[in-house]
């Protein structure tokens, strides 16, 4: 049989998806009190979600590190640059 | 991108910016196209970008009012074209309503209980301690994973992560509402680290 959670605290200490949203939100915005003493009161009795914090605090760093990274100075192809820069040229004498 | 620096100094001292599309191929194609190639990670949609963004550039010539470079204008008229690429790619998303993003949810959370299923217990990575940035391995285990992200979830991380927005404009770009956001970041991130924990360990 199903186990049944009665209580506010019992629903909100089983509740994982919510603290891990909540965990996520933390992270980019000031979460309301109300969701402050959510998660507080989850991850208090909750190892998995602290490791889920953890290992989400890491991942941002990471993912920020990652995307940036390849961002070295890459070179357009020098034909395609030469063909641009012939209908500019053309567009400009077209205007003029 | 913004353009504040050069509006400030702007203010300041009021000179003019003018535009030399004479040159914009010189002095800025490479850059353009690193920009888009970043965001997109497609060479030739980049490439074409790059060419659509000067091309309507010259049409609107007369927009451009002198406050800022040239090169924020032009980047500004590339990520405008990247955005509207990265809401075509979204597609339906977006409207989906909660309801089903809820049901996504599933495959990790107990639909009654709410909490971890068991076969997807976070566990430790084993790198938390070891500075994991410089470990080359990890990183190109979670490069694997986060190009399997869904289009939309890797949209929302490279405006957040090369753009630094924040939430409110993201949404806006993107058209999605802000509960819709957290849903897709929370979703992405579950994803991602069940992804980094089934390659690495």
């Amino acid at each position: 049989m199903k186990k049944e959670l009665k209580t506010e605290t019992e629903k909100i200490a089983y509740n994982c998806r919510q603290a891990t949203l909540l965990i996520e939100k933390k992270q980019d915005t000031e979460l309301v009190v109300r969701e402050k003493l959510e998660l507080k009161l989850h991850l208090s009795g909750c190892h998995i979600c602290r490791v889920y914090e953890q290992q989400s605090i890491l991942i941002n760093s990471m993912i920020s590190k990652l995307l940036k990274g390849t961002r070295q100075n890459i070179k357009l192809d020098p034909t395609f640059k030469e063909n641009l820069q012939r209908r500019i040229d053309q567009k400009l004498r077209g205007n003029q | 991108m913004q353009n504040r620096s050069v509006f400030d100094t702007a203010a300041e001292r009021p000179v003019k910016q003018t535009l030399q599309p004479e040159k914009w191929v010189e002095l800025y194609a490479d850059y353009l196209y690193t920009y888009a190639l970043g965001r997109l990670n497609d060479k030739e949609l980049a490439r074409d970008l790059v060419q659509d963004t000067f091309l309507s550039a010259l049409e609107k010539t007369d927009g451009f009012r002198g406050e800022s470079t040239e090169r924020t204008w032009l980047t500004a008229i590339i990520k405008y074209k990247v955005i509207d690429i990265y809401r075509k790619r979204s597609g339906s998303f977006a409207t989906r309503d909660k309801f089903s993003l809820a049901a996504d949810d599933e495959e990790y959370f107990d639909p009654d209980l709410n909490n971890w299923k068991k076969e997807h217990w976070p566990a430790p990575f084993g790198v938390e301690d070891s500075d994991p940035l410089h470990n080359k391995e990890f990183m190109s285990v979670l490069q694997k994973c986060v190009q399997k992200l869904p289009p939309l979830w890797l949209s929302v991380f490279r405006l957040k992560h090369l753009e630094d927005e924040g939430t409110e404009d993201i949404c806006k770009e993107l058209r999605i509402t802000s509960s819709n956001f957290w849903v897709i970041v929370h979703r992405a991130k579950v994803n991602l680290r069940s992804c980094l924990q089934k390659n690495w360990i």
